[in-house]
């Protein structure tokens, strides 16, 4: 993975002071705190519910065991001894002071991590595919241009101050397993006529008013990409909306535009710098692509043991099949431990299991690991003759429940627990869903489906493109839980359609419960949940949800009558 | 009265703005002698009338007034201020980088309006060579820490047109 070289931590280092004197101006009332607010967010630090919650940037999700270690240090040094993972490749923290901080920051400025940019309106974490490099299915590895793209977001003189957050995904799949639909910008690397490039894909969204993405260039060559995204972004920084923070997204001026008007306004402006010294070189694409060469892979590996074990545990076979991914040298497997153990906060992970990891990664996995949008941790280079080991080790760590994919494998936000803008918890229902079905054969009978979880309308549990989406919204001050049907990632990422009214806490377990049985009881075959979905639509788990469930009018009538 | 920072100093201060009271339209409204910093609208209005009577020109840019509608005329200024109305609006800095990059603007480039510590760095970077700091900020903390946070920077910019992976050894 990326190794820093002299400027990068020299910047990093500067940052730690800069910041450190930023927090001393504003304790001494010399930055009021409108003034301290925007410079704190660009640190990754929020003034949340109990205390700040502090988010650290995982750079396109790669991380080695000693930044791993180094977080759990922190876990347990100012915090109270866990983290959490986000949806884009950020570890938050929820209890450090605010004073700690920069102290914070220096720890981790010692392996090469920081927090710059991971909030605020500005160009946030770069983020990618959680298998880049060793996907079966890669076409091209996305993370050397991830990287020269990190380079390009940090402290960008002209973009410090957008109208609202700007937020990059590259994916170099022909599964895209990045978002990248969803993204300000999106970037799908392929090859066309010998030569590499992206397709730009920008104003997509989730949060408020989710929109899908729209293409505004089929092809870009890579040595354009950093005068191109100049141009988008120097486009949306002079138009983009000031004056509603709720359509400030680059998504509304797209909308706005057209998509027609705003590409032409893009490619009007890159004409200017096209070609200029922003221009990629051969040279420095080779230099940061020396970082990501594969790692010393052995040949020849023997699997007839994995192949035994495979036979005789169902358990083992079980994880097999839904914690590990294909790797594109044989003999090898991409492992996901997964954080979604029954009860226990989507993406939470101790410091003891950060520990944990980290050693697994160091004898397992060349001593690098990975974080996925889905918010689990990759060992992406485990031998298949050791994947029993790894099984066992995580097991007595938490970290082997087989839900990847499954409907308890839930991506969840820390919702009304711990976020100051949500308007509902997240967590309990996850814990309730989890409770409910919590038998493993029902739920690999079940089979795929993504079920994922957001505290309000910001959508950081990313609920619109889940299979099933659940939304918290706050109703007369109470907290109600709107059911959404049929999102999706990937290729065909579209937005899942609104069930009806909302539900309360209570009732959740019982309405996805309902929602699970259509399913069961329709699929034919080997479908899907989403195959199902497609073929039958959603009136008939409308009509279940629903059954003998006064609203509208009776509703009202009910009430009077009470 | 904001605190003029300039040539590594605190510089007095020989412009004046222009400021329209309510009632007065840029059509009407008096033009005053000296060294005057002209709203946009004031110049687009009654450029033949102040090239005429003034040889030293300032103008006074909004965050939503583009560069492209004077990029003719930037020869006639001596001082262009672009206007930060709240620190966290950042349209300024393209409309410095314009300036400096697109249109060759060699005059003096001043920051104006929520000017503060932390956003100087970055001032600097897109082409402002003077710097209207807030008046109860300090600065002589600002001249010795505001402009140099970074040693170096990755990205070209009007400071420094070659970007950092163009001039490693």
């Amino acid at each position: 993975m990326y190794k820093y070289d002299a400027i990068d931590r020299q910047l990093i280092t500067e940052r730690v002071e800069q910041f450190r004197d930023q927090v001393r101006r504003w304790k001494a009332g010399e930055l009021s705190d409108d003034e301290f607010r925007p410079l704190r967010l660009q640190n990754g630090l929020y003034i949340q519910r109990h205390a700040p919650m502090f988010r650290i940037a995982v750079p396109y999700a790669m991380m080695n065991s000693a930044q791993l270690r180094k977080l759990a240090f922190v876990a347990r040094t100012y915090d109270k001894g866990y983290g959490h993972f986000t949806t884009r490749h950020n570890m938050q923290f929820n209890w450090p002071k605010v004073e700690d901080c920069p102290d914070i920051l220096a720890h981790l400025a010692e392996v090469e991590m920081h927090a710059i940019q991971t909030s605020g309106n500005c160009m946030r974490n770069i983020t990618t595919d959680q298998f880049a490099g060793v996907a079966a299915d890669e076409v091209i590895d996305p993370r050397p241009l991830a990287e020269i793209l990190r380079q390009w977001t940090t402290f960008h003189p002209e973009f410090a101050f957008l109208p609202r957050k700007f937020k990059i995904a590259i994916s170099g799949t022909k599964e895209d397993r990045a978002v990248t639909w969803f993204h300000d910008i999106g970037l799908h690397l392929q090859q066309q006529d010998g030569q590499i490039g992206f397709r730009v894909i920008v104003g997509g969204g989730l949060g408020r008013t989710p929109i899908r993405g729209q293409v505004v260039r089929e092809f870009l060559p890579w040595q354009d990409i950093l005068t191109y995204c100049e141009a988008v972004l120097r486009v949306y920084n002079r138009q983009g909306r000031r004056d509603n923070a709720y359509k400030a997204r680059i998504k509304i001026l797209v909308q706005a535009l057209g998509v027609e008007e705003f590409a032409k306004q893009v490619e009007a402006e890159w004409l200017h710098i096209k070609d200029g010294p922003a221009t990629l070189t051969q040279a420095e694409f080779d230099r940061v692509a020396a970082h990501f060469t594969a790692p010393a892979y052995e040949s020849a590996i023997d699997e007839s043991a994995f192949a035994d074990k495979l036979q005789s545990e169902k358990a083992f076979a079980r994880w097999v099949d839904r914690n590990t991914h294909p790797h594109k040298v044989a003999g090898y497997s991409a492992v996901t431990l997964s954080l979604k153990q029954h009860g226990v906060a989507p993406g939470d992970i101790t410091d003891a299991q950060m520990e944990k990891v980290a050693d697994l990664a160091d004898q397992y996995s060349f001593g690098e690991l990975r974080i996925s949008h889905e918010q689990n941790v990759i060992l992406a280079d485990v031998k298949k003759s050791e994947l029993y080991a790894v099984w066992q080790a995580a097991k007595e760590n938490g970290l082997a429940t087989p839900n990847v994919g499954l409907l308890t494998g839930i991506i969840c936000c820390p919702g009304g627990d711990f976020c100051d803008l949500a308007n509902a918890k997240s967590i309990p229902i996850a814990a309730a869903i989890q409770a409910r079905f919590d038998d493993l054969d029902y739920l690999f009978d079940i089979g795929d489906i993504d079920l994922n979880i957001s505290g309000c309308m910001n959508a950081c549990g990313h609920h619109h493109v889940g299979h099933i989406g659940v939304l918290g919204v706050d109703k007369n001050d109470s907290e109600f839980y709107q059911v959404t049907l049929g999102g999706r990632q990937g290729n065909t990422a579209k937005l899942g359609k609104v069930i009806g009214p909302s539900f309360s806490a209570g009732e959740m377990p019982d309405v996805v419960d309902k929602i699970i049985k259509v399913y069961v009881e329709n699929r034919v075959d080997e479908e899907r949940f989403l195959d199902t979905f497609d073929r039958i639509g959603i009136d008939p788990f409308k009509n279940r949800v629903y059954e003998g469930r006064a609203h509208g009018k009776a509703k009202a009538a009910e009430k009077e009558a009470a | 009265m904001a605190q003029l920072i300039k040539n590594q100093t605190v510089a007095v201060d020989a412009w004046k703005t222009l400021e329209l009271a309510e009632g007065e339209t840029p059509e009407a409204v008096v033009l005053p002698a000296g060294d005057i910093i002209f709203p946009f609208a004031v110049w687009q209005a009654r450029k033949a009338e102040i090239i005429s009577c003034h040889k030293r020109i300032g103008l006074l840019l909004q965050p939503d007034e583009r560069v492209e509608e004077v990029a003719a005329d930037l020869d006639y200024f001596i001082v262009i201020a672009v206007n930060f109305p709240k620190f966290v609006d950042g349209r300024g800095y393209s409309t410095a980088s314009l300036l400096r990059q697109r249109y060759n603007y060699q005059g003096e480039l001043r920051a104006v309006g929520d000017v503060l510590h932390d956003q100087l760095f970055f001032m600097q970077r897109v082409g402002f060579d003077a710097y209207a700091l807030k008046d109860e900020k300090n600065a002589v903390y600002a001249l010795e820490a505001g402009f140099s946070p970074f040693s170096d920077t990755y990205q070209t910019s009007t400071s420094q047109p070659q970007p950092h992976f163009r001039r490693r050894a």
